[in-house]
C-alpha cells in the first residue's frame, strides 16, 4: 500500500471539507460515495396509504424494475406529515417478505398436506361449491310464510383490511346470492 | 386534536397503537394542553401524558358518571349550549322509571326475553301520549338486539314518528331529560369512584378540574378511545357516557372537542360504511328483517319518518338509489325497485352466531378475507373447532395464517381434540395482493377516504379481492345463466359489468363511481351525482352508498386529492375526501352560538354571515347553508325543512344532541354501571351485578367464571385485559411474518405487578400459565411497576395484561399462545361486540401442560369453581330488590348457587 499523503489525514479532511465534527464528507468512504439510496435510484414513486391502522398515514412507494424497493412516509400528508410507525416503516417487507405465499394451495378432505392448484381451477371449484351449498341450504320462506330468500350455509369474515371498492363488491355479490352472514373486524 | 386544550385518552393506548396520530396530541400538549391517560396499565401513552390514572378494567361508567355528576352538581355545565342544542329540556313520558328506582333495572325489563320493552323511555307527546318510533310501534329490545340495531346509527340517530316534543326550557320539570340525568348520576360520587375504579380522590379532582377548566366558550376538551371502550358487555354505553359529558360541557361540533374513535384497521371505518356486516346495507341502512321489513313500504316506514327532522327523513331516496345501483333496469316502480331481491334476517347472524352455526353443521362454506379468527376472535378454541365442521373453507391472505393451517398445526391437533386425518374440511388458500399491488380507497378513522394508486402488479397467483370477487361473481352468473329458478334472479339481474385491465383486474375507479352514484334520467343522465341531497326515491338516481355521494362529483376521484398539507389550512380539505360532503368536523353548526356567532374568537369555526345570508367558515357547514340562526319552522313539516336555526344535530330526529336516549339503545336510555360478565367485584351501585340485557351464550363450551359474592369466585381471582403492541398488528397476519417486526417483539408475555408476582411466586422472565374457564395459555413473565394493584372496596384487585398478537402454528416467523383463547363469548346487546377487555383468570408459575393434560387442567379448575352452564348467566341478579317477581326456580336466586 502506498504511503498516505498528509492531505488524507483526517484532521486535514475535516478542515478542508468544512466537516469540522468529522461526521460527514470527511469520513465518507469511497464505497459509500459510490452508492445512492434506493429512493434516489427508483424508476418511479407512487402515492399510497399505510395498510395497518386507521390513522391513514401517507406513504411513498419507490419502484425499480417493477419491484417495490422502499416505502417511506409521505411528507405531503396533512395527517402524518411524513412519519410512519414501526409497522408502516416495515411495510416494504410486507410486500417482499420471504414467507409470503404467492401460490394457490389446496388441502383435500382428510389430507395431511397442501398441494398446489391452478388459480383458474381453484376459482372454478369455489364457484361450484358456492352454488351447490347455496342450493342445498336455500331458505325461501320462514315457517310463517314470510320471504327469506337466503342461505345460511355460506359465511364470510373480513373487510377491515380491504378497500371500500372491494367491500362493496363483496357485499353486493353476497347479498344478491342471499348469503347474509358477511362480517368483519368491526364486529370484533 | 391539535386544537384541544385538554385531552382525555381512556380505553386506548394511543401513543403505542396510533403513534403517528399521536403527534397531534403531542402538538396540543406542546401548546399547553393537558393530557390525561386513564388506563389499567401504565403504558407508552401514560409515559408521555401529564398524568396516568390507573383504573379497574370495566369500571369506566362509574368514573364518567361521576364526572357528569360533578359537572351538574357544581353547576359547571355550558348552559346556553345545553339548553339550545341538547335534549335537556325535552320531557320524557311519565311511565319512565329509572335504574335508581328499580335496583339497577330501567322500566320495561322482560326477564323471559332478557331484554327491554323500551316504549316507556319515549319522549312525552302533547296530551299523555309518547313519541314512538315510526311504523307499527316500539320494537322490542330482544328483536333490536338480534339485528344489532345500534349499528345502524353510524350516520345518524334513531328515527322518531315526529319531532313535536314537549319542552320545559327552565329545565325544572322533574320529567325533563336534565332532571332525569341529574337524578340518575347523583350516587356516582368521588367516593364511589375510589371504591369501584380504584382511583383516589386527588386523581379524580385533578381530572375533573382539567376537564371543566378546559371546556366552555374559550376552551375545548377532547376524548379519545379505542377498543378499550368498545369490547365490553356494555361498550356502547361507555361511549354514550362520554357523549353525555361532552354535550354537557359543549364540546361537540367544535374544534378541539369531540370524541375520537381510534380504529385499528386501515379501512375498518370503510367496511362499516360499506358494510361487510350482516345487519347493514351501505350507508347505515338496516338489512331487512322478516316480520319487520317485509315490504318496501314497511321498511321505509320504520327506518325514518317523513315527519321527523333532519336528513334521515329522506331515507327512502337513499334506499331506492341503492336498489337502482345494484339491480339497474330490473329495479322498477312496479317491483318496488327489486326490494324483494334482498335477503331477510330472522335474528342475529353475527360472526359469533355463525361460528356456533358451524358447530351445528349449518354452515358449509366460509370465506376468510384478510382476517385471522383462529387468533384474533374471542374464544379461539371455539373458532377453530367450528372451522373443522365446514365442508369448505377459503382463506385469502398474504401469509399462511393460523386460520388456514389449524387443521395441521393448531392447538387442538396437539391436545388430541382433532386429528388431521379425520378432518373433512376442504381448504383453499388463495394468495392476496398487498396494498401497493392494487388501486382503491381506504376510509380512515376520521371518515376520510384516501385513494391508493397501484405501484406494481401482484406477484405469482396473488390477486386483489376486487378481481377475485368480480371473477367469482362472473363464474357464478355464467353457471346460473338461463336458470328459470326465481331465486337466481337477484344474481342474474345484478349490475356486474366493470371495465378491466389487461390482467383482468377491474377498474376500482369504476366501482367508486358506482358507489358515488349518477343521474339516470333527464338532461344529466349518466352524470355523477355531487351530493346526497340530489338523491331521489323515484328511480331517477342510483348510488351504491349515499353517504359517499360526492366523492366522485364531476367525474373526478376526490379520494385521490393530494394537495400537500403544507399548502393548505388546518382542515386540509383538498387532501382526500371525508364523508359526508367533505366535512371534517361533524355537527359543526354547534361551533357557533344560537345566534350564529362563534362562541369565542379562539374557537371560531363556522358562523352565520348576515350579509351573505349563509353559514361560512373553515369547513363545509354541516347545516342547511341558508337556514338563519333564528329560523323556527313548524316541526310538523318534517325533514331538513323542519330543522330550526338552533338544531345543529341534523341527523338526529329532533335536531338535538341526546343526553337521554329515548330510542335506539336496548340496554338503557342512560349509561349505568354494571360489572363485567366475570368480575371479582360486586356492583356497589345496584343489586344488579351485570348488564341485564347483555347477550349471553350458556353452553358447555362457553363457561363463565363465578362473580363476586358467589361460590367459586376465588378460583379465578384475577382480572385480565388484552392489548396490542406497536410492533404488531392485531392477530399478526401482517406482522408476525415480517422478520423486522418479529425480531422487535418475538414472544408472548404477560405483565404483572411485583405484588402479584410475589403472591403467586412468578419469576421475572420465567414462564406463567394463565387459566380461564375456557382455556389455559402460557406466557413469559414481565414483572413491572406499570401494573399497579388497586384497592377496591377494601380488597386488592390484581390485573394482568396480555398482548394478543401471537398464535400457535408453524408458518409465522414467531408464534406463541393466543390470549384470545382465554376469552368466552358474551356480547354487547346493541352492536354484538364481545367483551374481551375484562375477564377472570388464575395465574401460576411454569409452562402449561401439553396434550390431553391441558384439557384436564382447565376442567379441574371448572370443577373446583363449581361452574355450570348457568354460572354468571342470570339476567336479573336479585329479582326481589329489582321489582321483578321471581318465578320458582327460574329467575329466583337459589341459595348457594352460582350467580
Amino acid at each position: 500500500m502506498a504511503p498516505r499523503s498528509f492531505l488524507q489525514w483526517p484532521v486535514v479532511r475535516q478542515l478542508s471539507t468544512g466537516d469540522l465534527l468529522g461526521r460527514g464528507p470527511a469520513v465518507t468512504s469511497a464505497k459509500t460515495k459510490a452508492i445512492a439510496p434506493r429512493t434516489a435510484t427508483a424508476d418511479r414513486v407512487v402515492q399510497s396509504v399505510c395498510p395497518y391502522c386507521a390513522v391513514g398515514c401517507g406513504q411513498r412507494v419507490y419502484v425499480k424494475d417493477e419491484k417495490v424497493v422502499q416505502i417511506e412516509g409521505d411528507p405531503d400528508s396533512p395527517i402524518s406529515r411524513g412519519r410512519l410507525c414501526p409497522k408502516g416503516s416495515a411495510s416494504e417487507q410486507l410486500v417482499n417478505s420471504p414467507g409470503r405465499q404467492t401460490k394457490v394451495l389446496y388441502r383435500a378432505p382428510r389430507s395431511k398436506e397442501w398441494e398446489h392448484l391452478d388459480l383458474a381451477t381453484a376459482v372454478e371449484m369455489v364457484a361450484d361449491r358456492f352454488i351447490e351449498t347455496r342450493r342445498r341450504t336455500w331458505q325461501q320462506e320462514d315457517d310463517q310464510g314470510r320471504l327469506l330468500r337466503r342461505t345460511m350455509g355460506i359465511a364470510s369474515l373480513g373487510g377491515a383490511t380491504l378497500d371500500n371498492e372491494e367491500n362493496y363488491l363483496i357485499k353486493k355479490l353476497f347479498t344478491a346470492a342471499g348469503a347474509v352472514q358477511t362480517e368483519n373486524q368491526a364486529r370484533i | 386534536m391539535a386544537n384541544a386544550d385538554c385531552i382525555i385518552i381512556q380505553g386506548s393506548n394511543m401513543a403505542e397503537c396510533h403513534p403517528v396520530g399521536y403527534q397531534w396530541v403531542a402538538e396540543a400538549k406542546a401548546r399547553g394542553a393537558k393530557v390525561i391517560h386513564v388506563d389499567p396499565r401504565f403504558t407508552r401513552t401514560s409515559a408521555v401524558s401529564d398524568r396516568h390514572i390507573p383504573i379497574r378494567a370495566g369500571s369506566d361508567v362509574v368514573l364518567l358518571g361521576a364526572l357528569i355528576n360533578y359537572v351538574l352538581t357544581n353547576d359547571l355545565w355550558f348552559k346556553e349550549y345545553v339548553t339550545a342544542y341538547t335534549n335537556a329540556a325535552t320531557l320524557v313520558h311519565e311511565d319512565y322509571r329509572d335504574a335508581e328506582d328499580l335496583g339497577g333495572l330501567f322500566s320495561g325489563f322482560d326477564p323471559e326475553k332478557r331484554a327491554y320493552d323500551t316504549s316507556s323511555w319515549a319522549y312525552a307527546e302533547k296530551g299523555d301520549g309518547a313519541i314512538d318510533e315510526p311504523g307499527p310501534g316500539s320494537e322490542h329490545g330482544a328483536d333490536a338486539t338480534a339485528r344489532a340495531a345500534g349499528h345502524a346509527f353510524g350516520s345518524g340517530g334513531p328515527p322518531l314518528e315526529h319531532a313535536e316534543v314537549q319542552r320545559d326550557d327552565t329545565l325544572q320539570d322533574p320529567r325533563t331529560v336534565f332532571q332525569i340525568v341529574k337524578r340518575h348520576y347523583a350516587r356516582y360520587t368521588a367516593e364511589m369512584v375510589r371504591d369501584m375504579c380504584g382511583i383516589d380522590a386527588a386523581d379524580f379532582e385533578y381530572m375533573v378540574r382539567a376537564i371543566t377548566e378546559n371546556s366552555g366558550r374559550d376552551r375545548t376538551t377532547c376524548f379519545a378511545y379505542a377498543v378499550g371502550w368498545t369490547q365490553h358487555s356494555l361498550g356502547a354505553q361507555f361511549i354514550r357516557a362520554a357523549a353525555i359529558l361532552q354535550l354537557l360541557l359543549g364540546n361537540i361540533g367544535r374544534p378541539g372537542g369531540g370524541i375520537m374513535a381510534l380504529r385499528g384497521h386501515a379501512s375498518i371505518q370503510g367496511s362499516t360504511d360499506i358494510p361487510t356486516l350482516f345487519n347493514l346495507l351501505p350507508g347505515y341502512l338496516p338489512m331487512p328483517s322478516a316480520g319487520r321489513h317485509d315490504s318496501l313500504e314497511d321498511y321505509l316506514s320504520v327506518i325514518g319518518s317523513k315527519k321527523q327532522k333532519g336528513f334521515w327523513a329522506d331515507a327512502d331516496a337513499y334506499t331506492v338509489s341503492l336498489l337502482k345501483a345494484w339491480w339497474g333496469d330490473a329495479a322498477t316502480a312496479d317491483n318496488d325497485w327489486a326490494y324483494d331481491y334482498l335477503p331477510r334476517l330472522t335474528g342475529a347472524h353475527g360472526t359469533y352466531e355463525t361460528v356456533m352455526g358451524m358447530l351445528e353443521d349449518e354452515v358449509e362454506g366460509y370465506f376468510i378475507l384478510g382476517q385471522n379468527p383462529a387468533v384474533g376472535s374471542a374464544h379461539g378454541r371455539m373458532q377453530r373447532l367450528a372451522m373443522s365442521h365446514l365442508k369448505w373453507l377459503v382463506v385469502r391472505d398474504l401469509n399462511l395464517i393460523e386460520s388456514a393451517t389449524w387443521w395441521k398445526d393448531g392447538p387442538e391437533i396437539e391436545s388430541g381434540e382433532l386429528r388431521t386425518e379425520d378432518i373433512e374440511t376442504e381448504v383453499f388458500f388463495l394468495p392476496a395482493a398487498t396494498h401497493v399491488e392494487k388501486a382503491g380507497s381506504f376510509t380512515q378513522t376520521q371518515r376520510l377516504l384516501q385513494w391508493r394508486h397501484q405501484a406494481v402488479a401482484p406477484p405469482g397467483e396473488c390477486q386483489s379481492e376486487l378481481q377475485f370477487f368480480f371473477e367469482l361473481g362472473q363464474r357464478i352468473r355464467e353457471k346460473l345463466a338461463g336458470s328459470e329458478d326465481e331465486r337466481d334472479r337477484p344474481l342474474l339481474d345484478l349490475t356486474w359489468d366493470y371495465p378491466t385491465d389487461e390482467h383482468g383486474d377491474p377498474d376500482a375507479e369504476a366501482v367508486l363511481a358506482e358507489i358515488n352514484g349518477r343521474h339516470l334520467d333527464g338532461p344529466d343522465a349518466g352524470k355523477p351525482l355531487s351530493a346526497y341531497t340530489e338523491l331521489r326515491a323515484d328511480g331517477s338516481t342510483a348510488a351504491g352508498c349515499w353517504i359517499y355521494t360526492g366523492v366522485y362529483a364531476d367525474g373526478f376521484n376526490h379520494a385521490a386529492n393530494r394537495k400537500p398539507g403544507q399548502e393548505q389550512g388546518p382542515a386540509a380539505p383538498e387532501w382526500g375526501w371525508a364523508w359526508p360532503a367533505n366535512r371534517r368536523i361533524l355537527y359543526n353548526r354547534a361551533s357557533a352560538d344560537p345566534a350564529g356567532k362563534p362562541w369565542s374568537e379562539r374557537k371560531k369555526y363556522i358562523w352565520w354571515d348576515e350579509e351573505q345570508g349563509k353559514w361560512v367558515g373553515d369547513d363545509v357547514p354541516d347545516f342547511p347553508v341558508d337556514r338563519a340562526p333564528g329560523s323556527k319552522p313548524d316541526p310538523s313539516v318534517g325533514g331538513p325543512a323542519a330543522l330550526s336555526g338552533d338544531d345543529p344535530f341534523i341527523m338526529q330526529a329532533d335536531g338535538k344532541g341526546w343526553l337521554f336516549a329515548p330510542k335506539g339503545l336496548v340496554d338503557g336510555p342512560l349509561p349505568t354501571h354494571y360489572e363485567a360478565q366475570e368480575s371479582p367485584v360486586a356492583n356497589a351501585l345496584y343489586p344488579q351485578q351485570q348488564s341485564p340485557a347483555r347477550l349471553v351464550f350458556p353452553r358447555s363450551d362457553n363457561l363463565s367464571a363465578p362473580s363476586a359474592g358467589t361460590s367459586g369466585a376465588d378460583i379465578y381471582p384475577y382480572v385480565f385485559t388484552t392489548y396490542r403492541l406497536t410492533e404488531h398488528h392485531t392477530a399478526g397476519g401482517m406482522s408476525r411474518w415480517l422478520p423486522y417486526l418479529s425480531e422487535l417483539q418475538p414472544e408472548m408475555f404477560c405483565e404483572v405487578s411485583p405484588e402479584l408476582a410475589a403472591e403467586r411466586g412468578l419469576e421475572p422472565y420465567g414462564w406463567a400459565t394463565i387459566i380461564s374457564p375456557r382455556s389455559a395459555i402460557e406466557a413469559k413473565v414481565l414483572v413491572t411497576d406499570r401494573m399497579r394493584p388497586l384497592a377496591i372496596g377494601g380488597h386488592t384487585v390484581h390485573q394482568i395484561g396480555l398482548p394478543y398478537h401471537w398464535g400457535v402454528g408453524n408458518s409465522a416467523v414467531v408464534s406463541g399462545d393466543a390470549a384470545n383463547d382465554l376469552l368466552g363469548v358474551t356480547l354487547d346487546p346493541n352492536v354484538q361486540i364481545q367483551e374481551s377487555k375484562v375477564a377472570s383468570c388464575d395465574i401460576r408459575p411454569g409452562r402449561r401442560p401439553r396434550g390431553r393434560e391441558l384439557l384436564d387442567l382447565v376442567a379441574e379448575y371448572q370443577v373446583r369453581a363449581g361452574i355450570t352452564i348457568e354460572t354468571g348467566n342470570r339476567a336479573v341478579t336479585d329479582p326481589a330488590a329489582e321489582g321483578i317477581e321471581p318465578g320458582p326456580g327460574k329467575d329466583g336466586r337459589t341459595a348457594g348457587g352460582p350467580g
